[in-house]
């Protein structure tokens, strides 16, 4: 097998399976995946990324809403809404120094991990999925 | 507009709002908000959190291909082993407690918060 079209079955899997475990879109494998195997430059990389990313987000949401782990209204909300938030962050960015940026959203990461981390550790809600149910079932 | 869509809305604006500062996808910031804020599940964070992606990604695709910057075939090509993955992932993300998925939500977060200070 061509070893380019090896890469890109390799990345596109390894990047449906983090979308499908953990819920996010990933673009980080897409795109470089792109520019290394398939050849393209950055911009059209990340342009084109947004292709493999609507089909793998939208199966995977339809997987998702078989489990009943889906909110079909709050998803539709959080998607019409956020082209606002873009426009926003595309003004702040040209406001505000990139090395402040970065430092800021680190810190709201380690925030959010902190959080995920004290309900990780912490006994299981009863509105959980259908996995901890049933773990707790058992 | 109910509190909730009130801080749906939020939600939205912060996860558009990074996504247009570092261009990071919106699960980074919509999953651990869904949980932390609305007490969503963490599976049902993770699905929530994938739709809302593919509304986000089609607006994104559409602007970009008016801008003739897509190469369909090309993100067909990795999207179909992407489909195959995320069919695996959310299976096996079934099988996975609510606390495996926050814990290991949160290593992702850390790791990409060390990438952005180092």
């Amino acid at each position: 097998m061509d070893l380019d079209l090896l890469g890109v079955l390799v990345a596109g899997f390894a990047a449906g399976v983090a979308g499908g475990l953990v819920g996010v879109r990933g673009g980080v494998l897409f795109v470089p995946a792109l520019v290394l195997f398939l050849e393209l430059g950055q911009l059209e990389a990340e342009a084109t990324s947004l292709v493999a990313i609507v089909m793998v987000s939208g199966v995977g949401a339809l997987r998702q809403r078989s489990y009943g782990n889906l909110r079909p209204r709050d998803a539709l909300v959080i998607g019409v809404l956020s082209p606002a938030g873009v426009a926003a962050g595309v003004v702040v960015a040209n406001l505000v120094p990139e090395r402040s940026l970065e430092l800021g959203f680190a810190g709201l990461q380690v925030y959010f991990a902190y959080g995920l981390v004290r309900r990780g550790l912490s006994p299981p809600p009863p509105e959980d999925g259908p996995a901890a149910r049933t773990s707790a079932d058992a | 507009m109910s509190p909730r869509t009130l801080r749906l809305a939020v939600i939205a604006t912060v996860a558009g709002a990074f996504s247009g500062l570092f261009g990071v996808g919106g699960g980074t910031v919509v999953v651990p908000l869904l949980i932390l804020w609305l007490a969503y599940g963490e599976h049902e964070a993770t699905g929530t959190s994938l739709a809302a992606i593919a509304v986000i990604a089609a607006l994104a695709a559409a602007a970009h291909a008016l801008y003739g910057n897509v190469d369909l075939a090309k993100g067909v090509l990795i999207g179909i082993p992407a489909i195959a993955g995320v069919v695996a992932g959310t299976a096996l993300q079934q099988r996975i407690p609510g606390s495996a998925v926050s814990l290991g939500f949160a290593a992702l977060l850390l790791v990409s918060a060390g990438f952005l200070v180092f």
